[in-house]
């Protein structure tokens, strides 16, 4: 048999096979954000998972999607995951009851660059539910904050029903060198937090250039202002990470339904840091 | 606050940057101290008032009222300006500031900054440099809140 062939047989027999899980709970975030929770159906835990990965779920009989993890990365008896409900397989996946089977092929793709990061500050900007791929390197700096300077997260949302983990921004927040700030596009009365877009929020934050990594995760317009204003303030950017997001199908780098440029996005991203990315970045129907 | 007081805090608001310091004392001179308590109206939409403010501390709402709600627009806080619309040639506010906490600011009358502006050019023109880098901004945050980014439908033009 050819090389490529047997080297397909393989990428067929197992990567593409999702293992079975059942789902332990789902807990409602906002109107249409959900985290399920998934427990291996055998004995065997999970095998565990890097902060900004992501998994193939595979709601059987309906389709299968690309879902970032959002748990904690050292809780390897449970794989998290939190699911805005946009679409027919997202629906399906959200609606899951508590012993439900989901398949789950990964996990899959590059890591936030959490060594890198080790004696920096770490500072977080998220929009909307982009906070969900950036919470387990939330949880590992928390785990491990004595490897860290400060924490700083920026999170921005539509409007305060939009905002996803309400009760752990709040727990993060009254954290020792940790500040949490969020704002919301659109706020009533009774809202009593920021209001204005993400970039607004800089102005509170004393960045220190050189001594920092930015992690960013939200619409890609979002990402851009957002780098133009940390480069503004001084920012290399090589310290400036993103995690993008295309029509992923393999998850594995097979199919290209994910270029992006001369990358996959499956395969060599989905975290990827700004320089490597930054001539396609913005760019019309790339 | 003694006018050295007014000058030194001047001098560190971010607005003011890059100002030469006898622009500064020029603004120092029309400054005014003021303090807004919490859940206090600073101005009403439609009104003639013509302050501009650099805010010190506290934090204040941009609103506007649509029928049978109140829409909050942006929030502004330390560090920031309200007001800008003051040196432009109308007065009339087009929102209402309300002030969300405790909030202390240096006001400006509008008309006496547009009069220093016409006086000397030099300070005019970074006076209106500085105000325009303002609405800039926030011309550019209000186009990023339309495009309603988190919306998990891109919008399409028909």
């Amino acid at each position: 048999m050819p090389v490529a062939d047997l080297e397909r047989e393989q990428i067929t027999g197992s990567e593409m096979t999702p293992a079975l899980t059942r789902v332990a709970h789902v807990r409602k975030e906002t109107y249409d954000t959900f985290t399920l929770t998934l427990e291996p159906a055998g004995h065997e835990p999970f095998g565990g998972f890097s902060p900004g990965q992501f998994s193939m779920l595979y709601v059987y009989g309906n389709g299968e999607l690309p879902i970032s993890i959002s748990g904690d990365p050292e809780d390897h008896a449970r794989s998290v995951y939190t699911v805005r409900s946009v679409g027919k397989t997202t629906q399906a996946l959200v609606s899951s009851r508590p012993g439900d089977s989901i398949g789950m092929r990964g996990p899959y793709g590059s890591h936030w660059p959490l060594k890198i990061a080790r004696g920096k500050d770490v500072l977080i900007v998220a929009g909307g539910i982009g906070l969900a791929p950036l919470r387990p390197a939330i949880h590992y700096i928390l785990r491990h904050r004595a490897d860290y300077n400060r924490l700083i997260v920026l999170y921005g949302a539509r409007s305060p029903r939009d905002l996803i983990f309400r009760k752990q921004l709040d727990d993060w927040a009254r954290l020792p060198d940790t500040q949490v700030l969020s704002t919301v596009d659109y706020g009533g009365l009774s809202w009593r937090g920021h209001v204005g877009v993400v970039t607004g929020l800089f102005r509170f934050v004393r960045l220190q250039p050189f001594h920092t990594v930015a992690l960013i995760c939200g619409p890609e317009i979002m990402m851009r202002y957002v780098i133009w204003e940390l480069e503004a303030r001084g920012m290399p950017p090589g310290d400036l990470y993103l995690s993008l997001e295309r029509n992923m199908k393999c998850g594995i780098g097979f199919c290209g339904h994910c270029q992006y440029g001369s990358k996959f996005i499956c395969k060599d991203g989905p975290i990827f840091p700004y320089h490597q990315v930054r001539s396609w970045f913005g760019k019309y129907e790339l | 606050m003694t006018p050295e007081n007014i000058v030194n805090t001047l001098r560190e608001h971010p607005f003011l940057q890059g100002f030469a310091a006898e622009h500064i004392e020029r603004l120092a001179a029309m400054a005014s101290e003021v303090n807004f308590r919490k859940g206090e109206m600073i101005f009403r939409e439609g009104d003639e008032s013509s302050f501009f403010y650099l805010l010190l501390t506290g934090k204040v709402a941009l609103e506007t009222n649509t029928p049978g709600r109140i829409v909050r627009i942006v929030t502004l806080g330390a560090g920031e300006e309200l007001g800008w619309s003051s040196v432009t040639p109308s007065h009339s506010k087009r929102f209402q500031a309300r002030s969300l906490e405790t909030t202390h600011a240096m006001a400006f009358d509008g008309v006496r900054l547009q009069h220093a502006c016409e006086e000397d050019c030099q300070f005019g023109y970074t006076l209106m440099t500085a105000m325009l880098r303002v609405v800039a901004q926030r011309l550019q945050s209000t186009r990023l809140q339309l495009i309603d980014m988190y919306s998990p439908v891109p919008a399409k033009a028909v």
